[in-house]
């Protein structure tokens, strides 16, 4: 789910930038504060385990294919959140720099989509509240399973945030999400299972081993990282907001390349209405889906709603996409708001 | 990822250690030059593609200038190719209004926009990778310390690199033995492949524990000193600032356009 910067425009490659970097400097911050010597090898190498892992693949039981190891829990596990976030980033780094996955501009949407997820929200929230301190019990199993999914789930919803707020690709928002959700379903549960596999060995065998990742965490009780995280949802959500308004002509700043780029267009605004009615028609290329009819009715309030200053390709998903988005961002930090209280309550 | 992939990131660490006119230039300088470009390029209308080509002159200049297999960086493209193929793909199967013809054909916006993209793809990831391949890690390391990336973050990155091919020729071994001592090696059990990985996660501490040992023996106090030059020279101005002005006239002006004529004459 590594992004590509062929995909992303500017304004959303940058905000990210900006939030990612952030989060490094205070990651960076907090790892120093435990003046720990000997965390900074120990970073190092599980990023390279990290990919090492990534070579050996497992059955996955019932079905043909395989899976491996994706990274960011297993880290958040062995080093802490802050500890976690750093390694995961620098791996994104290399693997955009040598792999070519992922690319630069969307570098900071990568970091945020795989380190922010795993490391600020599925950990604490979800792993730690289940597992507790156990390992290789079956909470711990549920704790790494639902840990991974929920991760996954909200990095792959992230991706589709971030390149339907670029407006590069014409999928439609609710065609995308019923692509990259269950997709990323299955892929969680795969690392799930992995994590917990690893987890359980090691604590077998050489239980020692994760207790320097209890020494590394930081008091839980702390509500800064929480508050940071609530903060960025925050500017998505505007920020998100913002650019979906723009697709009205007196939108932001950026859309002015759109504005720029449509007099080359302008020759076929007459055909809007046809275009859209075959969108309309298009649309139902996934019949399928339950999405179909959401579409079929959002189309002509999008006829009616936004009339021919628009640019003229906007697909019909995009103001429903808006809404839709905006509301399920709402409801993502509603329910950090609540995880939070429930931690305080907790604690 | 298999090991193929490793021999190629092998080659790579090669190529940022040549010394040639590209490698010399300080690391800030096509950090922020690679930056403007990938922005510059990212920035323009969903459905240009004439205007996009002029921008292959940065990654080709910097192939030419960092002696780099031109071959080389192509595979590594095409590897990378296949999630802006995916996605980009259904541009044409949504967006069917015709925007130009060229002679009988008509072209769909759809195809026009993933033209876009598959151009934006090629130019944006072919110049990351020279970046990284005439620039090498440690000069990019120490660059972003200087651009007031964290030391720990710059450290941390440094320390990856460094133990990544130590690391991953630990897993092949174990890979290559357990190949040797089963018969269907392909697929672990769940089991198999907890205690397998594990194991490597185990050794890959304990190796960590050894390089800290040996690292506080000869001193380290948590931050790694790169050889670098003292200040940017003229010629990193020179190339930043050229570069910066070109991408500024291609963004204005479509230079293909103005080339020939022929490109954009069915364009509009």
């Amino acid at each position: 789910m590594h992004m590509a910067d062929a995909l992303i425009n500017p304004a959303v490659g940058g905000t990210m930038w900006l939030v990612t970097a952030g989060l490094i400097a205070y990651c960076a911050r907090k790892v120093k504060q435990t003046m720990n010597d000997r965390l900074v090898p120990m970073m190092g190498v599980l990023g390279a385990f990290i990919f090492a892992a990534m070579m050996i693949n497992f059955s996955i039981p019932g079905t043909g294919s395989s899976g491996h190891l994706g990274g960011g829990l297993i880290l958040t596990i062995l080093l802490g959140p802050y500890a976690a976030f750093l390694v995961i980033s620098s791996v994104l780094v290399v693997q955009a720099f040598f792999f070519a996955d992922g690319g630069l501009l969307a570098l900071g949407c990568n970091i945020f989509n795989l380190g922010f997820f795993p490391a600020f929200i599925a950990y604490p929230f979800i792993y730690r509240v289940i597992a507790r301190d156990e390992y290789g019990t079956l909470r711990a199993w549920i704790a790494a399973i639902v840990a991974a999914v929920v991760g996954l789930q909200l990095g792959a919803f992230g991706v589709v945030l971030e390149t339907k707020a670029s407006g590069i690709s014409e999928l439609p928002f609710s065609a995308f999400v019923l692509l990259m959700q269950p997709i990323h379903l299955a892929i969680g549960i795969v690392e799930g299972l992995a994590t917990a596999a690893v987890v359980a060995f090691v604590a077998h065998a050489r239980p020692e081993a994760l207790f320097p990742a209890q020494a590394v965490v930081e008091p839980r009780n702390s509500m800064r990282p929480v508050l940071i995280g609530l903060l960025i949802a925050t500017v998505i959500v505007g920020g998100a907001a913002s650019w979906f308004a723009s697709t009205h002509p007196d939108g932001l700043e950026w859309s002015i390349a759109k504005v720029s780029g449509k007099e080359e267009v302008s020759g076929t605004e007459d055909n809007l209405h046809k275009g859209l009615g075959q969108l309309q028609e298009k649309t139902a290329f996934l019949p399928d889906y339950g999405f179909k009819s959401t579409e079929t009715e959002a189309a002509p309030a999008e006829q009616t709603a936004a009339e021919p200053e628009q640019w003229p390709t906007i697909s019909a998903g995009t103001s429903v996409s808006g809404i839709v988005g905006g509301l399920i961002t709402l409801g993502l930090t509603v329910l950090i708001g609540f995880a939070l209280k429930a931690r305080r309550a907790g604690v | 990822m298999g090991l193929g992939q490793w021999l190629e990131i092998g080659r790579m660490d090669e190529l940022g250690r040549l010394d040639t006119p590209a490698h010399r230039l300080d690391a800030r300088a096509k950090v922020i030059t690679t930056i403007v470009f990938i922005v510059v390029v990212m920035s323009f209308p969903r459905y240009e593609v004439s205007a996009l080509t002029p921008f292959f002159l940065y990654p080709f200049a910097l192939i030419a200038l960092g002696r780099i297999p031109p071959g080389y960086i192509l595979r590594k493209i095409l590897l990378a190719a296949p999630f802006a193929l995916v996605v980009g793909m259904f541009n044409p199967l949504l967006d069917h209004q015709v925007i130009a013809s060229v002679g009988v054909w008509s072209i769909s916006g759809g195809w026009l926009s993933f033209a876009s993209i598959m151009l934006r793809f090629v130019l944006t990831v072919s110049a990351a990778l020279t970046l990284i391949a005439c620039t090498g890690i440690y000069r990019l390391g120490a660059g972003l310390e200087r651009m007031c990336m964290p030391r720990v973050f710059v450290v941390q990155l440094l320390f990856l690199y460094r133990y990544l091919f130590v690391i991953v020729d630990e897993g092949a071994r174990m890979m290559r033995s357990l190949e040797l001592r089963s018969a269907r090696p392909s697929s672990l059990r769940l089991r198999v492949y907890g205690s397998l990985v594990g194991h490597l996660l185990l050794r890959s501490m304990a190796r960590a524990d050894r390089v800290y040992r040996a690292m506080a023996a000869r001193g380290f106090d948590g931050k790694i000193r790169a050889l670098h030059r003292a200040s940017f020279q003229w010629t990193d101005w020179a190339f930043t600032g050229g570069w910066t002005a070109f991408f500024a006239i291609a963004r204005m002006w479509n230079l293909a356009d103005a080339l020939g004529r022929i490109l954009a004459g069915g364009g509009s």
